[in-house]
């Protein structure tokens, strides 16, 4: 599962430009998991301040 | 918003800006939404523009102007300093803008040719009717509404969701996206009249840091890396952490900016029936420096123009459209951006040896007239050595 973390995320959108599955959505100022998210981890790959981790799923 | 127009551009950054001018100015009725608050802000950039390029669509106005630049410098991996003069002409002469006032007057520009703008409102699907994409439902404040338009422009910016749920893969791959973070700094030392650009796999992997001027003693001093060398303990957080702190350690940070910036090829087709992309959503960002702002209003205009024809003709097929696609790859700017695509390719696998020679016989070139392409042609010409590493680029010139 994809964890946000609010009080790091930027709002860039970075993220966003590189989910394959376009389950990214940036609201203004905050992100959101909108799609189906495959739990690739590209998009904690990309942010340049580290607000995304893929979370195990216990 | 009306429930309808000629014309519908989502996003009001320079590419939204310009289209809506642009065809606002030839009659067509515009809608432009933008889903942030506020135009132009938080900032996503660097904001260094070259001045001729710039002053194909404006004169420069000291109202959105934060510099004047009259030379690059670009830092070896080893510490060596290689100007580029003015003498040079070329790109580097430019201005370093502020784009919180620069995006907004651009949009206000749009307003006063004539076309509607709300901010606020968030572009949330398009209307698809026989294939063809006729217009968007929007939401404000909770509102849905449903705004109908010929044609529609996606100028939605590195995001580019609209075009995806439109159909079009927008994805940029995990290599090719600049992950970026810069910090508006002041009370440091700087030189107000260059932009810095400093390389090295220690510094930047596969991106570099500049330091654009901004005003005395101020400078957005930032960092991009490639995607595919970001990871926890080395983001661009952490390289620019490390960078300002052996470079400008008394520096106070006023402003956080972020953002990604695509460096991949651009899109196969940026048309599809009834939608034109442009601008980062298209990925017409320059391969090797990131830069968008000029390719955003380039594509921006003439994505209006284009559209206004079509319009006209009865005809918002991507066939109809195409003419936009095929106009702006056979520009100087389509030119450009296959050229640096190739050249970045070649680039990012350099080791910081070679780039410090690189940097070092680029010094030694007299260059009459600055380019990537002369200084290519020069390099070969000066230091055979070279030939063979840079052959792979010199077929293409
Ligand atoms: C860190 C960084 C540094 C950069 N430095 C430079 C530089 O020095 N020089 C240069 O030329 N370029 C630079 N760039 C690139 C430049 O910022 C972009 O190329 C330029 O802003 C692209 O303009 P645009 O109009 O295509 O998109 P944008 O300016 O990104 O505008 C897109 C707009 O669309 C809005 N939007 C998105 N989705 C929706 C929706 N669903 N509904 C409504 N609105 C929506 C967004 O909120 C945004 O305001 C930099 C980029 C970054 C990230
Ligand atoms: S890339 Fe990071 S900072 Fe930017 S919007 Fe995504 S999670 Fe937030
Ligand atoms: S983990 Fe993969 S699929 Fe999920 S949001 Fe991130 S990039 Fe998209």
């Amino acid at each position: 599962m994809l964890v946000i973390r609010r009080d790091v995320c930027g709002y860039c959108g970075c993220c966003v430009s590189v989910c394959p599955q376009g389950a990214l959505e940036l609201i203004d100022a905050y992100l959101s998991v909108e799609g189906e998210c495959s739990s690739c981890g590209v998009c904690a790959r990309a942010c340049p301040l580290g607000a995304l981790e893929v979370a195990d799923e216990a | 918003m009306k429930p309808e127009y000629d014309l519908l551009v989502i996003g009001g950054g320079p590419g939204g800006a310009l289209a809506a001018r642009t065809a606002a100015e030839q009659g067509l009725s515009v809608g432009l939404i933008e889903k942030r608050p506020a135009i132009g802000v938080p900032v996503r950039c660097a904001e260094g523009v070259g001045r001729d390029l710039l002053e194909e669509f404006m004169d420069p106005d000291p109202a959105w102007i934060s510099a004047e630049i009259d030379r690059a410098v670009i830092v070896a991996p080893d510490g060596y300093r290689m100007s580029l003069e003015p003498s040079m002409g070329g790109n580097e002469v430019g201005y370093v803008l502020d784009r919180k006032r620069f995006d907004r007057e651009l949009v206000i520009q749009a307003a006063e040719a004539g076309a509607d703008i709300q901010v606020k409102t968030r572009a949330i699907s398009p209307i698809i009717e026989n294939g063809t994409v006729s217009g968007a439902r929007v939401e404000q404040n909770g509102l849905v509404q449903d705004i109908r338009a010929r044609v529609v422009i996606a100028a939605d910016g590195v995001e580019s969701k609209f075009s995806r749920w439109c159909g079009v893969d927008t994805t940029v791959p995990l290599g090719e996206i600049e992950t970026c973070v810069q910090y508006l700094m002041t009370g440091i030392d700087i030189d107000e009249a260059a932009t810095v650009f400093y390389l090295g796999n220690d510094v930047a992997p596969e991106g570099y840091v500049w330091v654009f001027p901004k005003g005395p003693r101020t400078a957005n001093v930032g960092i991009g890396i490639s995607g595919r060398k970001s990871r926890e303990g080395s983001r661009p957080l952490d390289y620019l952490n490390r960078f300002v702190r052996s470079n400008f350690p008394n520096g106070r940070i006023v402003e956080w900016i972020m953002g990604g910036v695509s460096i991949c090829p651009p899109l196969e087709k940026t048309v599809a029936d009834g939608l034109i992309i442009v601008g980062d959503a298209a990925r017409v960002s320059d391969p090797i420096t990131g830069g968008g702002i000029y390719n955003a209003m380039y594509t921006g205009r003439l994505a209006a123009q284009v559209a206004a024809d079509a319009i006209a003709k009865g005809d918002v097929s991507a066939p109809s459209l195409m003419p936009y696609d095929a106009g702006w790859r056979a520009s100087k700017l389509g030119s450009a951006l296959q050229r640096n695509y190739r050249i970045k390719e070649y680039f990012v696998k350099l080791s910081d040896d070679k780039l410090n020679r690189l940097v070092h016989s680029i010094s030694r070139l007299d260059l009459s007239q600055f380019s990537t392409l002369e200084i290519i042609k020069e390099l070969i010409r000066h230091d055979p050595s070279l030939l063979l590493e840079l052959k792979a680029i010199r077929d293409l010139l």
